[in-house]
């Protein structure tokens, strides 16, 4: 007895996938129409992962209601710059590159000329004809057997490109903001849209770079983005990415990273929208001597889902890792936490740990932890830890016998949990909004509270 | 430095054989190699089962069929071996005098004895003096159980599997598969179908077993498969400590084990579990060795307290997760592992703790240690349910890595849907620190006894909570299971 297996929701996408080829075949070079050529073929061999048993990547996260909407692939639509303003963080005085619906917008990036910098959309990077692009395009995701990266590939044609020059250090941070305009062009379906992004970090040269996600829609959207991120010899990548979709939306994120040597790469994320979120970062410590730091804050309300697939893989020795991940979850939201770090034979010397904290507010929600280590040489320090728990009567009669009132407390008490990973987003204008957002959903996360501080 | 204490390894392990790897010339009793309904039929007939075991056998038997067909063998553990041909295993062989069953000691096979005497087990005297009763379990037949009168006066059932369908049908009906159900997982399917003894034990109320109950396994027969079955009742107030050896002789095929245990603790009662199993590993090249894929599973009901103990240095697979569903309120689970996994070794184990009841409260503790080429996964999973009000769990996993060549990994599952719930997991990977080796070198010790001194102190743990005898022997079985490892 077996079952004929059919991929799911692969013909949803195929006259999508038809119609921009046709469209792009005769202006894209041929190794990139090949690749996305793969990539499809892939992609309508695997179809979205709906499958959840034996299936470890999907265990805890149910596509189903993903696979089963619909979306459409129109041209991009048009966005003002103060929604822009007032809906992500912003500061004139950052490089800021925007996409709008996957296309670079010319009329809302901000950019300086900043020297050492190159910036801009990512199909001008192409068709300029550089080597470099045509090198690392899709060489860290895309080729390999994962459905979102396929889908994203197979659609590859514009989104953003930043390039550091050797020796580069850069004051300002370099902010590239993907934003989903509203419904596609037949007007009444949701829109499907595979944003990129290629970093290119030269030899020592040094990076802050921001990546922010918005949605002006109130109506659910598919967004897949692909990020590739080089980090040079010596190089220094401080990361941040924040996730704010509307609450209908799927955010299928995926991130990779690859480290050469003595390199430094630390990201922080900040993932508070969408239906289903999921950011899925991979870094390869490829050379000796290379760092990365993966950190992030997830909060969940309603009927969300986020889930952080965070995997690091030591391939040298002397490399160090640290992923920290806290989550607050309420209502009858969840989330996954996946950590993964894989230390091959020859990296000795290796420090690897890994911990994921989670504070529960309601009845209802769940948290599903998974902080795993796969270590393969014998010299290595490697630990990891994950809790859960909630705020306790205690504590908060703590904070109350000392004149605070009640709700001001639960969100002192919510608020400090968060605190450590909202110190890592540096900039100024970053940190103000990313505090605003989280002040605001913590009151939205309070209302939903059934517990706290009643055990 | 590394690679130098590989290479001795290897010159060294010619001396080191597995010292369990005799074969006993008994004469069995073999059914044909292969599964069929007939075999199934065949068990059951030899066993002079009633019809209502017959048909849950066959009912298993049916199910599995539809797991092989549907390639549901599970493939998500960490191990590798070649596809099990299921047809090439004896699912019967019993030694042939048992079929005129013992009355007493002195009926058992003399040869038989003498096998248990080399394991270190002489049923007569050491289960006296130890005050342990034994059951001892050869090729899946129950040879002798000792102390039975003993245990018969507080009204407490130690016996054979095929004993107790015999005697207490009532009692076997009642629990058997009430926490393992046939349709369980693919091995625990199998064992539902094929399972030839075991052991049962049941404790009445308020009644604490005086003597540790134990079980020795032995697969015996070339190319046969041991699929025992454990049940174990502990009713209401009830306590008893189990404890559980296995070996087999040194075989270049690989042997099959499957078994399956189920406790039940009923409202207030404890069951302690202790197992060491050294079942054959393989030779050093990886040739041979058990495949132990086995299914242990305890239900605590109200206040009840299951604890699980294992020291697992044998088997060339280990696929074991000893697991506790907290169904009753305040009731506590625990675990305390430790596994070693040398040469070719590889074992995927942890445990389950399924938090259903209120205020209850489970403990974890899992130690691996890796050496050679071997391969150690922790692979364990906590689960609070909805209704699992302040339910608490505590995990420790700890890895020990010795050589440059093994691989220690540690894969927890953590499910929270109770937001009073509470749970802490920490785990850690390391190797033996050269500045703690050269402390003990310094005042005297040969590097092979200080590592063996390392690692018994870090293992301690776990080793502590088993019964003293077989504590020793747990120490004993780590120090030669590594020996060769290093130095």
């Amino acid at each position: 007895m077996t079952f004929a297996t059919v991929p799911a929701a692969v013909e949803k996408y195929s006259t999508a996938f038809e119609a921009a080829e046709t469209r792009k075949n005769s202006e894209s070079p041929a190794w990139l129409n090949s690749t996305r050529r793969q990539a499809w073929a892939t992609f309508s061999e695997l179809g979205i992962p709906t499958r959840r048993r034996g299936n470890e990547l999907w265990k805890y996260t149910n596509l189903r209601p993903l696979a089963e909407a619909e979306f459409s692939f129109g041209e991009a639509g048009s966005v003002s710059l103060d929604a822009l303003k007032s809906n992500g963080p912003w500061d004139d005085s950052w490089d800021t590159i925007v996409v709008v619906d996957g296309v670079y917008s010319d009329s809302l990036s901000n950019l300086h000329g900043t020297s050492g910098l190159v910036a801009g959309s990512l199909a001008s990077a192409i068709s300029s004809g550089s080597g470099e692009v045509e090198r690392l395009l899709s060489s860290l995701a895309g080729r390999e057997e994962y459905a979102f990266t396929a889908l994203n590939t197979a659609f590859i044609d514009d989104g953003a490109y930043v390039q550091i020059a050797e020796d580069s250090s850069l004051d300002s941070p370099v902010q590239v903001v993907f934003v989903t305009s509203g419904p596609g062009h037949d007007g009444d379906s949701s829109r499907a849209t595979y944003p990129r992004l290629l970093v290119d970090a030269g030899e020592n040269s040094s990076l802050t770079l921001i990546e922010t996600y918005i949605n002006l829609s109130g109506s659910a959207q598919l967004t897949v983005p692909v990020v590739e991120i080089f980090a040079g010899r010596g190089s220094v990548v401080r990361h941040h990415r924040v996730q704010m979709e509307n609450e209908q939306s799927f955010h299928i994120g995926t991130t990779r990273v690859n480290q050469l040597a003595d390199s430094t790469f630390s990201s922080t994320t900040f993932a508070v929208g969408a239906s289903i979120g999921r950011n899925d970062i991979h870094t390869q410590l490829a050379e000796p001597g290379a760092e990365c730091t993966l950190r992030g804050l997830y909060m969940t309300g309603g009927q969300q889902h986020q889930d952080q697939e965070i995997s690091t893989t030591h391939a040298k020795p002397h490399c160090s890792s640290h992923q920290y991940y806290k989550g607050i979850l309420s209502g009858r939201s969840r989330a996954v936490f996946s950590g993964k770090v894989v230390v091959e034979r020859d990296a000795q010397k290796s420090i690897a740990d890994q911990k994921d904290l989670n504070l529960l507010l309601s009845r209802g929600a769940e948290i599903d932890a998974k902080p795993s280590l796969e270590i393969y040489a014998d010299d290595v320090k490697a630990a990891h830890g994950a809790t859960a728990g909630h705020v306790d009567r205690n504590t908060l009669f703590y904070l109350q016998s000392r004149g605070i009132d009640e709700d001001a407390a639960k969100a002192m008490l919510v608020r400090g949990f968060a605190e450590e990973m909202l110190d890592d987003f540096k900039p100024k204008a970053l940190r103000d909004f990313v505090e605003r957002v989280t002040d605001y959903r913590i009151k939205i996360l309070l209302d939903e509270s059934d517990t706290i501080g009643t055990a | 430095m590394t690679n130098q204490r590989t290479i001795s390894r290897e010159s060294d392990l010619s001396g080191q054989e597995y010292q369990w790897g005799f074969v006993t010339d008994v004469e069995t009793d073999i059914a044909p190699k292969g599964l069929s309904e007939d075999i199934v039929r065949l068990i059951s007939a030899k066993k002079e089962e009633p019809d209502w075991l017959l048909e849950w056998r066959l009912k298993a038997y049916r199910h599995w069929l539809v797991q092989y067909e549907t390639e549901n063998e599970p493939s998500w553990a960490n191990i590798d071996y070649p596809k099990i041909d299921y047809q090439d295993i004896y699912y019967y062989a019993a030694p042939k005098s048992s079929s005129q069953a013992p009355k007493s000691l002195d009926d058992v096979d003399p040869e038989m004895l003498a096998t248990f005497e080399k394991l270190g087990i002489p049923l007569q005297e050491r289960a006296a003096l130890a005050g342990v009763a034994v059951d001892a379990v050869f090729d899946s037949v129950s040879v002798a159980t000792t102390m039975a009168k003993q245990l018969g006066e507080l009204g407490i059932i130690f016996c054979s599997f095929s004993d107790a369908v015999k005697k207490h049908p009532d009692l076997v009906k009642k629990y058997l598969g009430s926490v393992v159900p046939y349709t369980d997982n693919f091995f625990a399917t199998l064992n539902a179908a094929v399972f030839s003894d075991g052991s049962f034990a049941y404790i009445p109320p308020g009644v604490r077993c005086p003597i540790e109950l134990m079980t020795y396994f032995r697969i015996n027969t070339e190319g046969s498969g041991q699929f025992e079955r454990t049940l174990i009742v502990a009713d209401k107030g009830a306590y008893v400590s189990y404890l559980e050896g296995c070996t087999a002789p040194f075989r270049k095929t690989h042997q099959l084990h499957a078994a399956t245990v189920e406790l039940v603790a009923l409202d207030d009662s404890e069951i302690k579990y202790s197992t060491i199993q050294n079942w054959f590993p393989g030779t050093p090249e990886g040739e041979g060795g058990v495949y132990n894929f086995v299914t242990k599973r305890g239900r605590a009901d109200k206040n009840a307290k299951i604890s699980w103990t294992q020291v697992e240095t044998g088997s060339a697979i280990t696929w074991k997760y000893p697991s506790v569903i907290l169904k009753g309120d305040n009731s506590v689970g625990e675990f305390f592992s430790v596994a070693l996994a040398n040469n070719h070794q590889q074992a995927d184990t942890g445990t389950k703790m399924i938090h259903i009841g209120k205020n209850t409260k489970s403990t974890i503790v899992a130690k691996g240690i890796s050496a050679g080429k071997g391969n150690n996964t922790y692979r364990g999973q906590v689960q609070i349910m909805p209704g699992a009000e302040n339910a608490t769990n505590h995990t420790q996993c700890d890895s020990l890595l010795v050589g440059d060549e093994c691989g220690a990994h540690t894969v927890p599952y953590i499910e929270v849907r109770n937001p009073t719930a509470r749970l802490e997991h920490e785990a850690s990977t390391s190797k033996v620190s050269d500045e703690q080796l050269f402390y003990l070198r310094a005042r005297g010790l040969s590097e092979e006894e200080a590592h063996h001194m390392i690692i018994t102190g870090w293992s301690r743990d776990v080793i502590k909570e088993l019964p003293f005898e077989f504590a020793l022997e747990a120490s004993q079985l780590l120090k030669v299971s590594l020996e060769g490892a290093v130095g």
